[in-house]
């Protein structure tokens, strides 16, 4: 596969590079170590500013008044765009727009008016309920929350837990199970407001992550409208499984993005650190760990754009973005520790933005399906035949 | 639910109380004599002297102050932002000391009846 910028593509990066160099990182100097906001007079600055390049809204469609980047671009701009302390999951801290929920692009106009629009003005926030107590990687077997039909409405009851943004939203995006007879074609995906009475942020989940903290959610005989049904009765799972293909593409990018920083860090200081009257750069065994994190890195890069190709070229690409998602956020963790201890007791800090990174990074090999589940994928695609 | 609220007992703010305190990271929460809650906060990565100078910077704000209490936590964002929305749902508003938030939302706990704590 050829990975050979286009000019175009060279000026994107070149752009963004600058733009996280020049404007992100250096405002981090004065943030908490573990902030992933900015204060608003900065946010809006450079809100303004992706705005003027033409950047803002990346991800959103280009008939939605998106910029129209492929995804192989807006992976290699995801590579520069996570190289700063918050990258890993605050690309940028935000500044180039989100695109909100995938799904509600699937949306019908009604819904669109009542929820997509009003998030892309800003206005809204939702977030993405499908992980139960009962379990997240095989949610259409684990999925326990009902909704059971009342008229023209559904009752919701259930549970749901690592999910997060919930408790600051005004809606969410909840999968139930209408059909307990049907398995995985016996859920469907709702459009659940907040302020609907008997749904209710139950705690916040502390984990290594302590910013973009998840949260646990009760549904107590939730009354939610026909109308808010997002696409068909029980076919809410072919809506979470798009989803989750296509998003282990970029989560892969924002692992190798912090990889190529954390490298880029290792290398400096081997330069510059002296032991025993010599450079670190110089003694084999920093060397190899240099050589050995290049090679993570490469690894995962060019994986990471293969999957992003073929999902371009509108060919299958389930395996390999499992592939990329599981070989990015190891690799990523084998860069990071390692830049950590050629930095010796400074990269254990929170001087530096290693330690983060590292705390961050294992979370990456569980979430968006934990890298069991990618394996088991890719023999799925690979061997052939069903693994229940 | 009494987990998540700031379930430690308060001390009073004085020099020595304030010099005694850990330079870990966490979240502490200032009081008033009668008390009422004037601010919540937390001592962060950048935080000098860890809960220690936090604390005593915070207190010095409210003239008020005269009681503190907090909680070692390295989770010190994710704990911060729960009391805040802990504090909101027993009390239907924000501490003084943390009610200009700008345009930062604060989240919606669907919490039970708050328990005496620390009194």
């Amino acid at each position: 596969m050829d990975f050979e910028l286009s000019p175009e593509q060279k000026l994107i990066l070149e752009t963004v590079r600058r733009f996280v160099r020049e404007e992100i990182v250096p405002l981090e100097t004065d943030l908490d170590p573990d902030a992933s906001e900015l204060p608003p007079r900065h946010r809006e600055r450079l809100v303004a500013m992706t705005k003027e390049l033409g950047f803002y809204g990346l991800d959103i469609p280009e008939e939605y008044g998106g910029p129209g980047i492929d995804l192989t671009t807006r992976t290699l701009m995801a590579f520069e765009m996570a190289q700063h302390r918050a990258g890993l999951y605050a690309p940028c801290y935000g500044v180039f727009g989100g695109a909100g929920l995938a799904q509600l692009y699937e949306a019908d106009d009604g819904q669109k008016e009542r929820y997509l629009y009003p998030v892309l003005r800003g206005e809204k926030r939702g977030f993405f309920a499908l992980t139960e107590p009962s379990g997240g990687s095989d949610p259409a077997r684990a999925i326990r929350t009902t909704a059971v039909r009342d008229g023209d409405d559904w009752i919701l009851d259930g549970e749901k837990t690592f999910i997060s943004g919930a408790d600051k939203a005004d809606f969410g995006i909840v999968f139930a199970r209408t059909d307990p007879e049907l398995g995985r074609k016996g859920i469907t995906c709702f459009l659940v407001d907040t302020d609907m009475p008997g749904f209710r942020v139950r705690r916040i989940v502390h984990t290594l992550r302590s910013t973009h903290y998840a949260a646990e959610l009760e549904f107590n005989r939730v009354r939610v409208p026909g109308r808010n049904v997002l696409g068909e009765v029980n076919q809410g799972f072919a809506i979470a499984n798009d989803r989750l293909s296509r998003n282990r593409i970029p989560y892969a990018a924002g692992c190798v993005g912090v990889a190529l920083k954390a490298q880029e860090m290792a290398i400096a200081y081997a330069k510059t650190r002296k032991t025993f009257g010599d450079y670190l750069s110089t003694r084999q065994a920093v060397q190899w760990m240099i050589v050995d994190n290049e090679i993570d890195l490469r690894t995962a890069r060019a994986l990471t754009l293969e999957a992003a190709a073929r999902a371009d070229a509108g060919k299958p690409f389930r395996t390999e973005a499992a592939i990329c998602k599981l070989v990015a956020s190891e690799g990523a963790s084998r860069v990071v520790d390692r830049a950590m201890q050629i930095h010796g007791g400074y990269g254990m800090t929170k001087d530096l933005p290693l330690e983060r990174w590292y705390r961050e990074l294992r979370i990456r090999r569980v979430g968006e399906g934990p890298n069991e589940i990618q394996r088991l994928i890719v023999a799925r695609d690979v061997i052939g035949g069903s693994f229940h | 639910m009494t987990g998540v609220r700031l379930a430690k007992a308060w001390l009073d703010l004085d020099e020595a109380a304030i010099a005694a305190l850990p330079g870990q990271l966490g979240v502490y929460e200032i009081g008033d004599a009668r008390g009422g809650t004037l601010e919540l906060g937390f001592a962060g990565g950048r935080s000098r002297f860890g809960l220690r100078s936090a604390i005593a910077e915070a207190a010095a704000k409210h003239e008020a102050a005269r009681r503190f209490r907090y909680e070692v936590t390295m989770q010190y964002w994710s704990r911060f932002e729960e009391l805040l929305a802990v504090y909101l749902a027993d009390h239907g508003e924000l501490p003084p000391g943390n009610a200009d938030r700008g345009e930062q939302r604060v989240g919606r706990l669907g919490v039970g009846p708050s328990c005496a704590t620390g009194d």
